[in-house]
């Protein structure tokens, strides 16, 4: 994780309590400094609101932020859930056919590198915005399942292979028994980017239609915010965001974890 | 070109074969002449093993016989039981290296061949935990490949191979990794039940001491393509146990195959 774990073999229970202590110091530090700082300078709140001040502007928005908040999760769920069902699907089909890896794979690509943001507005032409808002989560959070996956398919040891078809193991046993189980940790690798990336490509698409001005996510809230120059709900809105996305890779990587933990060297405490 | 047959027993003579593999070669893609022209017969119950240095086709010549390879050309007879199995149950493979698969039990492992095979699943349970048994790995039915020594991992490969009940195992330097007593006592093990099952056994090794103390016949095969340079029979009290190991019979005909496989490494830069 740092330098420090790297040298300490096994880290005491002090030291792992420091290494949990030490950033919540840090980051009350901050909070601190920026409050005196706001109240000796006497900033008014329109130009940089203290953290109190955030604070009790997310309270007392909680009714239209949490609605917002709720917006976005939900294009996020979505945007994952057809990142991770199509971006799996087609690498399974990747697998079964060379040919329509070949026809289809450049184009995976091209909907890769075109940034999403570009890409929005004439989304939000031709849909409407809410499928717009999902389609634009789902192509920035599709690549890195699709590309994991397929690593993952072609990563399976050769002499298991040799030994499913051996013991005459048809091709949908051999998908169920040896590729899909070879291919799990890739496969949630690539779940876990897509997880914080399907939050960016509904933030991106909320902001592209919220010129539109009929969005409700957090993302619209915030550029509806900055419009009005109410800069403590920009804040407040932005601290949900960042949980959100806090949150979206904890579960995940603990899902990962979860499912890995019995076999996997990637979940294994370093002293097995 | 090539002649494949599995039937109930290939008879030759007045002893049934089990493998008969006549004028087989193998050549690569690439162009590489990798195998033969080999000519072998095993006969069934027998122990042989198939001596060589490495890169010889000794591997190649295990995986044609299971037909995880085809040859270029050549006439493989493989004979096989004709029960109510699937076909390719009648061989057992041990890899080099264990070769489990890391997510999931010591049991379900040793399960998978009969799993594949659609066999009823408490019966398919049951075969298992008596393979496992079999090979002394009673009670890690329910670890993880992980949680097992390298000895271990090789014994729950054994176990695999030997779930299907076949008739021939065909094992590839299957202790080659292990370090010398927990080879010594895998080799003991495996003469145990060679003993009890009389299963045929081919046994591709590179050590001299390895193949004379296990098999009955050592084929030593020369370096690439691998053709046979010497059969050797070794003969000796059986049952063999450790005191094989040192009698003076025992270095006698580690002698005579070292000397059999020194011309296949003439060619060859010291190694």
């Amino acid at each position: 994780m740092n330098a420090q774990a790297a040298v300490s073999a096994k880290p005491s229970g002090a030291q792992r309590a420091l290494r949990f202590v030490l950033p919540v110091i840090v980051f009350a530090a901050g909070l601190l400094a920026w409050e005196l700082v706001v109240r000796i300078k006497d900033i008014p709140p329109y130009v940089l609101p203290a953290p109190s001040i955030i604070f009790l502007t997310l309270i007392k928005d909680w009714a239209v932020l949490s609605q917002s908040l709720a917006a976005t999760l939900l294009t996020t769920l979505e945007g994952f859930v057809a990142a991770s069902v199509g971006g799996i699907a087609l690498a399974l089909l990747f697998n079964q056919s060379r040919w329509v890896e070949a026809s289809l794979f450049p184009y995976a690509v091209v909907l890769q590198v075109t940034p999403v943001i570009a890409i929005a507005p004439l989304l939000l032409i031709y849909l409407e915005q809410q499928t717009a808002v999902v389609i634009c989560a789902f192509i920035v959070a599709f690549f890195p399942v699709l590309s994991n996956t397929t690593l993952g398919l072609n990563s399976v040891d050769r002499n298991l292979s040799g030994l499913f078809q051996l013991y005459g193991a048809s091709p949908q046993q051999t998908l169920r028994f040896l590729k899909l189980p070879a291919a799990l940790p890739y496969i949630l690798g690539g779940l876990r980017i897509a997880g914080g990336l399907s939050l960016i490509g509904a933030v991106v698409a909320e902001i592209a239609a919220g010129t539109a001005g009929a969005g409700s996510g957090l993302a619209y809230r915030i550029a509806e915010s900055g419009y009005r120059l109410n800069i403590p709900r920009m804040f407040a809105a932005l601290l949900l965001l960042s949980l959100a996305g806090i949150v979206i890779y904890g579960v995940l990587a603990l899902v990962s974890h979860l499912v890995l933990r019995r076999w996997h060297e990637s979940a294994l405490g370093k002293d097995n | 070109m090539v002649e494949r047959k599995t039937s109930p027993g290939v008879e030759s003579g007045l002893t049934a074969l089990a493998v008969s593999l006549r004028g087989v070669t193998k050549t690569y893609d690439n162009g590489v002449m990798a195998l033969g022209p080999l000519d072998l017969a095993v006969r069934k119950g027998e122990f042989i093993s198939l001596l060589g240095p490495s890169g010889c086709g000794k591997s190649t010549a295990l995986r044609i016989i299971a037909e995880l390879s085809a040859p270029s050309s050549g006439a493989v007879r493989v004979a096989r039981h004709q029960g109510p199995e699937q076909p390719g149950h009648g061989i057992g493979f041990v890899f080099q290296e264990p070769t489990l698969m890391p997510w999931t039990s010591v049991r379900e492992n040793v399960r998978l061949p009969l799993k594949l095979a659609h066999v009823p699943k408490a019966e398919s349970r049951a075969r298992a935990d008596a393979a496992l048994a079999s090979v002394g790995l009673a009670d890690f039915a329910e670890a993880f490949p992980r949680e097992l020594s390298g000895g271990m991992k090789m014994r729950v490969s054994l176990a695999r191979a030997l779930v299907t009940d076949p008739d021939i195992l065909l094992m590839d330097e299957p202790f080659a990794a292990l370090d010398e007593i927990t080879r010594f006592r895998l080799n003991n093990d495996l003469l145990a039940l060679w003993r009890s099952l009389r299963k045929t056994v081919i046994f591709v090794t590179h050590s001299v001491f390895e193949s004379v103390y296990l098999s009955q016949r050592v084929v030593v095969m020369t370096a690439r393509p691998g053709r046979i340079q010497a059969d050797i029979r070794i003969e000796t009290v059986e049952p063999r146990a450790e005191e094989f190991r040192t009698s003076a019979a025992y270095s006698d005909y580690c002698r005579r195959v070292s000397a059999a496989l020194a011309p296949s490494y003439s060619g060859q830069s010291t190694l």
